[in-house]
């Protein structure tokens, strides 16, 4: 019998969430067997340091832009934030090249991949507006001349790389929150349809 | 009902095989545990770069000529600034490919008049002094023909500036006010005045430093520090970094195409170095869906590693 | 230069780089370890037995 309640937005929400992603595929407790390479740890390495950027990234913003200049303190964890974005960069490019290799859109996936390929360019702008946020001569050096590439496609008046709190908006709020969203959609992909099995070259149909 | 056809690139045949035990909140863990670790050892060992940000100040009086010879190319609207068109102002031509040029059709949105942006206004916010104050009334009164008459005396004579005595030196007597001005404007910049007066145009608080930034990058000093690093565009310069730290190298591929032709040398450089780096963007991001591409995994190999122990145990 | 040490720098980077030059190709020494580094762990990642999958012929 098919109740009100039954019918409410929230309930019809709750039974596809629940039908699409269950606990156990969420939070699964084994992996088909074919899972064993190191290659796969790339993606929650990824994920891993993309945490760290973030922790760090927050301690900076807890003083203000310019603190890491005058504090030893704040130079140490302007070092931290460096090094998690170089580390974030590394794991995720390795990440990349294995599920290149593994073919890993197969299966219904592609949208997985796609989403993959959106968040690294997502970290790539975000990582930009990073380096032009510095208040130091490299940003300087960057964004005059970050100007001309951005400029030539007309996002220049939009999207002003010599604006610097323009830029450190979006380096701290709109693209940390398209950047995770992404992750977490990503993410749930993976849940989803689980972990791409190996290529198999033919299948023999049954009659 | 027909089944379509099976197809490696795209299609996995159902797993039957075994599952084995594995905690993924272990290993999130395990993984955030040693990249915390990991990024704690690299900031001890190496720091990070923080190379002090250059002023106007700085520049003016590290290399006055240089300052001096940009602002009369500021006031005579020669300079890069002043050609450089949209989104600043009209003085150049738009990047662009055939009938495409996005930077054309979004016209002026951030106004820049070198004259008077970088030069005029500054020069009339400082208290008032007498010779200044002649001069700028001068420069106002005076027709467009004879500013550029003075202007193009003073360029004329510029390869002969001297600065000496604290003083701006051009030997012409053709130049009307132009050399009090910029004389002016240096002594201004010297004092660190002018940078305070190229943000305060935008009211008291600013964050945005668009106009100090496009006036540095018209002198040859920012770029002369840059270049000796290697961060000029034609040295890779997208991916380096100050000093000896590891810089942005996941944009090799994009400063790549500044090095060779016809990147290097088109008007449009910028416009399609963008454009090939987008179609390259979207062949990565639909690779799943380019027949041939998505069969390259297939024939490189590399998955017959990857998956090793699979294939031995089922061909056993 | 940088100010503020106090917590870094065992090895001092604050100096100009070392670049290599092979016709229009540059790149600075850190970033071609940094690639090297990376070309190095994914070759390792994918040919380093993986542990704990013994019991290969255990139950389906």
């Amino acid at each position: 019998m098919s109740t009100d309640i039954d019918r409410q937005w929230t309930s019809r929400l709750r039974r596809s969430v629940v039908a699409k992603l269950p606990p156990d595929k969420l939070l699964p407790d084994t992996q088909p067997a074919y899972v064993a390479s190191w290659i796969y740890v790339f993606g929650v390495t990824t994920m891993a340091a993309l945490g760290v950027v973030i922790a760090t990234g927050c301690i900076l913003a807890l003083d203000g832009p310019q603190w890491w200049h005058s504090s030893s303190l704040g130079h140490f964890v302007n070092s931290l934030h460096l090094w998690s974005v170089e580390i974030f960069f590394f794991a995720m490019v390795i990440h990349l090249w294995g599920k290149f290799a593994m073919a890993a859109w197969r299966g219904g996936r592609s949208l997985t991949w796609v989403t993959g390929a959106i968040t690294f360019m997502v970290s790539i702008l975000t990582a930009f507006t990073g380096y032009v946020s510095q208040t130091n001569f490299d940003s300087q050096w960057i964004a005059t001349q970050a100007k001309d590439g951005i400029n030539s496609t007309g996002g220049g008046a939009f999207f002003n790389v010599l604006n610097l709190g323009q830029m450190l908006m979006w380096h701290i709020v709109l693209l940390p929150i398209g950047a995770v969203l992404l992750t977490v959609l990503h993410v749930v992909m993976v849940r989803v349809k689980g972990v791409v099995p190996p290529i198999v070259e033919t299948v023999e149909l049954s009659a | 009902m027909r089944k379509k056809a099976y197809r490696p690139d795209v299609d996995v045949p159902e797993w039957k095989g075994r599952y084995v035990p594995y905690d993924i909140i272990k290993e999130g863990t395990i993984a955030l545990v040693v990249v915390a670790i990991l990024t704690v050892a690299l900031a001890v060992v190496f720091s990070s770069p923080d190379e002090k940000a250059i002023t106007i100040k700085t520049w003016s009086n590290a290399d006055p000529i240089d300052f001096a010879k940009t602002a009369v190319s500021e006031l005579d609207g020669t300079s890069g600034v002043a050609h450089y068109g949209a989104p600043y102002n009209h003085g150049g031509p738009a990047q662009g490919l055939g009938f495409l040029s996005p930077e054309k059709w979004v016209g002026v949105r951030i106004a820049i008049n070198t004259a008077t942006d970088f030069v005029l206004n500054p020069l009339e916010a400082q208290p008032t002094q007498p010779a200044l104050h002649a001069a700028l009334t001068q420069w106002a009164s005076a027709s467009s023909t004879t500013q550029s008459s003075w202007t193009s005396a003073y360029a004329s004579a510029d390869a002969k500036m001297t600065f000496t005595g604290d003083h701006v030196n051009v030997p012409t007597h053709a130049a009307g006010p132009v050399p009090v001005l910029i004389n002016d404007l240096t002594m201004m910049a010297r004092s660190g005045a002018l940078d305070q007066a190229l943000v305060t145009q935008n009211g008291f608080y600013t964050t945005n430093y668009t106009k100090p930034l496009l006036f540095l990058s018209d002198g040859t000093y920012l770029a002369g520090l840059a270049n000796k690093q290697h961060l000029g565009g034609d040295q890779w310069g997208m991916m380096n970094e100050t000093g000896s730290w590891p810089g942005q190298a996941w944009l090799w591929l994009y400063t790549f195409w500044y090095q060779v032709s016809p990147y290097n040398s088109s008007k449009s450089g910028d416009f399609m170095v963008f454009g090939t780096m987008m179609v390259l963007t979207a062949l990565l991001v639909a690779v799943p869906f380019i027949p041939g591409l998505r069969s390259v995994p297939r024939r490189i190999k590399i998955y017959r590693l990857i998956w090793r122990e699979h294939y031995r145990e089922s061909e056993d | 230069m940088a100010q503020g040490w106090g917590l870094g720098a065992l090895i001092n980077l604050n100096h100009y780089g070392h670049y290599l030059q092979w016709h229009v190709f540059s790149i600075s020494v850190a970033n071609l370890l940094v690639i090297i580094v990376m070309i190095a762990t994914f070759v390792a990642a994918l040919v380093a037995p993986f542990p704990g999958r013994r019991n290969r012929k255990g139950p389906q």
